[in-house]
């Protein structure tokens, strides 16, 4: 049998509660300061504004279009290579005045009219401000219900205390993420934000996993300490854990590498969140339900375990 | 103990297994190029037509795979994309206005997959290419015709009825009618209460006003006529360009989603979609002198309007006819060759027409033109602001009382046709405004669907492989579970009919398949576990699926509520992700657990083991 850990011995992962807090709660500052000075570098989804991706029949030289699109009259266009180097994107902010979705094939004309008659129109992307708005507060709204219909979940599934902790290792993985997006300056669009939901749903996924071990192991062995209930828990879950991790880790690998640019944000977003989500569902949710003084007597079923008659630990 | 499946579940598991085979095996068979032609409402499709397309093809040598006639369209299916350009090009040419020749790729299903109802998936826009336009209406300008209709109805009845009024005025989502005396206030009063469906009246005595208010539910017919009515006109528009399979969908309380697949010219299609041209007739006022009215002395009931060739006009500000009683409008040319525009209304438009001019015999006649010009200003409540641009077309005396069909002229060749085809298509009730465009590149469609494919086998590779390496034989059930779980997501997103495919779809099959194998990886390990805790295989096999239920459960719905959340909240491209994700969970819980189990089960069940390959 091929094993990562060998599990006859317990690891005392809860021996180092305080290192792992510790980091934690630097990252966490880390990622706060960042947000709060750097911002998040909202993608057009959020800002509004055009976008164009033109594909050149060659290497496209930047100076070039820049000079040509300025003769043009649109010099706050921001030029930039995109995955190749005849692949451009060129974004313009939201304009005043009439007709704001024309700039697209207005920028089109003015390059295939300044620079190359065969300058393919790849993609065109306009989204009014107010659109933009609402996607920033519908996003809000579905991260925050994503996250209280989890709680509830959870709450009722376990004992408050194991869905405080699960919780707040979810809290802890989209905190991270986000920071991790505004250090790099990576863009924050949509994709992105909807792999922030998907790595919420495999953080709770992986946390689930534990809790429902710590409480079984809690039913199980009468005599343990509440620690080393959660030793032998994550011990036991440990293998289960780093398996799924790196499976999902492989399949996101080959979206980042061959899943092409539009995925690009996407795969980060997912890359970073799965391993982060990995670590806290092993420190942070476990350490949160110690801290909060999680008991075997919280645990106990009330009666006879049956599906559908579990009752809401908080009643 | 033994490990034995019944029978029936061993044969459900097979059939839901074939059963999504049978409906994902379109998904392979790829598309043809084709041609797809329509009738606008002056035309139908029928075996004549086919005919005719058959004939022209060949005196074109171009042999098509097959031409068939379905649903009122004929369809003709050809080898190349060269040949399709040829087809329609002809095609265009032979059968004239009234046809609409539209390009399109259609599915190579097989007959026999195809009567069983069998599809491939639909193309999300970012990987089949072509635009994505989401309108929003002016419902301001919407209400404010709609009351408009009302007061010019009111003062009418009123006149009829002989009730003296000294105005009546639109205000607020209600309509004043100030009264003249204290007996026509009591008249008014009586002939109005309860006269109009949806209206409520409120009277002040003091003043001798009558106010109708619009009730609420009314004004919420009206908000939704008003989208519901530009869906249809926006339908008509959308044919008028020759699309095949466009989506025209309501969004929210006043948006409109347009799709169209595969164009590429979208300032064209932006203009027609987009434009809000519509025609007024109204009677010229002859009792008052222009001059006067220019001097800034407009009088009472009148309305200056600029005129597009020589002054201003002074128009009775009551609207015999609006556009949207027009069935049919086509180009022609008088006898000096001058283009007109020849228009024929339909039977409530006709009485309208035919009672407002039969006293006004040899009085004249204006044409307006109207059009909407969204400023890209918005006020305090978010509405769009929009200026109306209202033009003077021709004056034309009534030489007799006009019925259902008769002329406008005065207007330029090229401003004929494009009026003959707004008309044609019916004029927005409401101006729009496009608020988000996303226009794909067809290169970039066939891009998106090479790098999502390769993600997909990329990511299968590599877990198939690790999974095996790392529990054998258990690993290679695990591997077969996983392959069908492909297949079902494949095959229940093909059956579901409003399932889109899109990129970041693709992404959400990649992330399943990385998450798929959790519920075996969670089972084999514990059925690890419970061999080291000595006990039997088979017992170990037992313990490890019954133990592993609930966690994987419990993991799998909370995944499912990010999901779901994701598609309420989400728009297209997320929608798109969240549903593969959604399904992928669903249908990875039936092959993880039941489907691995089915295979265990009858490989190692009812055998006694000393060890197993996990």
């Amino acid at each position: 049998m091929r094993q990562f850990i060998k599990t006859n011995e317990r690891i005392g992962f809860m021996r180092f509660r305080g290192v792992f807090a510790l980091i934690s709660g630097l990252l966490l500052i880390a990622s706060i300061v960042s947000l709060s000075v750097n911002k998040l570098n909202f993608g057009l989804d959020f800002t509004g504004g055009t976008l164009i991706e033109v594909g050149f029949p060659q290497a496209a030289e930047l100076d070039q279009v820049r000079s040509t699109l300025e003769a043009g009259g649109f010099d706050d266009a921001v030029v930039q290579n995109y995955g190749t180097q005849q692949d451009l994107l060129i974004r313009l902010a939201p304009r005043e005045g009439v007709k704001a979705e024309e700039l697209g094939t207005q920028i089109l004309t003015t390059l295939r009219e300044g620079i190359d008659k065969s300058i393919e129109m790849r993609r065109i992307e306009f989204v009014g401000p107010n659109v933009g708005d609402e996607f920033v507060e519908q996003g809000g709204l579905a991260m925050l219900t994503a996250l209280i219909c989890i709680l509830i979940y959870i709450a009722m599934r376990f004992e408050w205390r194991l869905a405080v902790g699960a919780v707040s290792a979810l809290a802890h993985d989209v905190i991270l993420t986000l920071g991790l997006f505004s250090a790099l300056g990576l863009e924050f669009d949509l994709t992105v934000l909807a792999a922030l939901l998907a790595v919420i749903g495999y953080s709770i996924n992986d946390t689930v996993v534990v809790s429902d071990r710590v409480r079984e192991t809690f039913r199980k062995y009468a005599k343990l300490t509440p620690t080393q209930v959660i030793n032998r828990a994550l011990t036991d879950t440990m293998s289960r854990t780093l398996i799924t991790s790196l499976t999902t880790i492989l399949v996101l690998l080959a979206l980042f590498f061959v899943g092409g640019q539009l995925i690009h944000g996407f795969a980060t977003a997912l890359l970073f969140g799965v391993f982060v989500g990995t670590y806290s569902s092993i420190f942070v949710a476990s350490s949160v339900a110690l801290s909060l003084g999680v008991s075997r007597d919280d645990l106990m079923p009330t009666e006879v375990e049956k599906e559908g008659a579990d009752q809401d630990p908080l009643q | 103990m033994l490990n034995k499946y019944p029978l029936w579940k061993n044969l459900l598991v097979i059939f839901v297994i074939l059963l999504a085979a049978l409906y994902a095996l379109p998904n392979i068979y790829g598309e043809d190029p084709a041609v797809q032609i329509s009738a606008d409402r002056q035309a139908t499709v029928d075996a004549a037509t086919l005919d005719l397309v058959r004939e022209t093809l060949k005196s074109e040598d171009i042999s098509p795979k097959s031409i068939a006639l379905e649903q009122e369209q004929v369809l003709v299916r050809l080898s190349s994309d060269k040949e399709q350009l040829q087809a329609r090009e002809a095609l265009n040419k032979r059968l004239g206005d009234h046809y609409i020749v539209a390009l399109n790729l259609a599915p190579a299903t097989p007959s026999w997959l195809k009567s069983i109802g069998a599809e491939p998936m639909k193309l999300g826009l970012d990987l089949r290419g072509g635009v994505h336009f989401l309108m929003e209406i002016d419902m301001n300008e919407a209400m404010r015709k709609i009351l408009d209709g009302m007061k010019d109805t009111i003062r009418s009845s009123l006149r009829e009825e002989r009730i003296r009024y000294t105005n009546v005025s639109v205000e607020d989502n209600a309509i004043n009618v100030e009264l003249r005396s204290d007996e026509d206030f009591q008249q008014a009063e009586q002939y109005l209460d309860g006269r109009y469906q949806g209206y409520q009246m409120v009277v002040d005595a003091e003043t001798n006003t009558v106010t109708m208010r619009m009730t609420e539910q009314k004004l919420a017919e009206t908000r939704d006529y008003a989208v519901s009515q530009n869906i249809t006109i926006m339908r008509n528009r959308v044919n008028e360009l020759g699309v095949a399979e466009p989506v025209i969908q309501r969004q929210g309380a006043n948006r409109i989603v347009v799709e169209l697949p595969g164009v590429q010219d979208t300032a064209r299609a932006k203009e027609i979609l987009g434009a809000t041209a519509t025609l007024e007739f109204r009677m010229v006022d002859t009792e008052n002198d222009v001059r006067d009215a220019v001097n800034g002395r407009v009088p009472f009931g009148s309305e200056l309007l600029p005129s597009r060739n020589g002054g201003p006009q002074l128009l009775k500000e009551d609207v015999i006819l609006t556009g949207d009683h027009i069935v049919n409008a086509g180009v022609g040319y008088d006898e000096y060759n001058r283009p007109q525009v020849n228009i024929e209304l339909d039977g409530v438009g006709g009485d309208k027409m035919s009672l407002a001019t039969k006293d006004n015999v040899g009085k004249p006649m204006a044409t307006v033109f109207m059009e909407y010009e969204s400023t890209g200003e918005r006020d305090a409540e978010g509405n769009l602001q929009f200026n109306k641009k209202a033009e003077v077309v021709s004056v034309a005396t009534i030489q007799s009382r006009l019925g259902s069909s008769f002329r406008i002229t005065g207007v330029g060749p090229q401003e004929a046709q494009n009026l003959s085809l707004l008309l044609r298509a019916g004029a927005l009730i409401a101006p729009i405004q496009i608020v988000e465009e996303r226009t794909v590149g067809p290169s970039l469609g066939q891009q998106n669907i090479d790098a999502g494919t390769q993600a997909i086998i990329w990511g299968l590779v590599l877990v198939l492989l690790f999974m095996v390496i790392y529990y054998r034989k258990f690993g290679l059930v695990a591997d077969m579970a996983l392959a069908a779980n492909i297949v079902l997501i494949i095959g229940v997103m093909s059956m579901i009919p409003g399932a889109t495919l899109t990129l970041p779809g693709m992404a959400g099959i990649v992330l399943t398949v990385g998450m798929a194998v959790d519920a075996n990886v969670l089972i084999f390990e514990r059925i690890r576990e419970e061999i080291r805790a000595k006990r039997s295989p088979q017992q170990a096999i037992h313990h490890g699926y019954d133990s592993a239920l609930s966690t994987i459960a419990d993991a799998n719905i909370t995944t499912l509520i990010a999901a779901i959340i994701l598609f309420a909240v989400g728009n297209g491209p997320v929608k798109g992700f969240a549903i593969t994700l959604a399904i992928g969970i669903i249908t990875s819980m039936f092959t993880a657990i039941v489907g691995t189990r089915a295979i265990v089960n009858s490989v190692w069940g009812g055998k006694r083991l000393s060890k197993l390959s996990i």
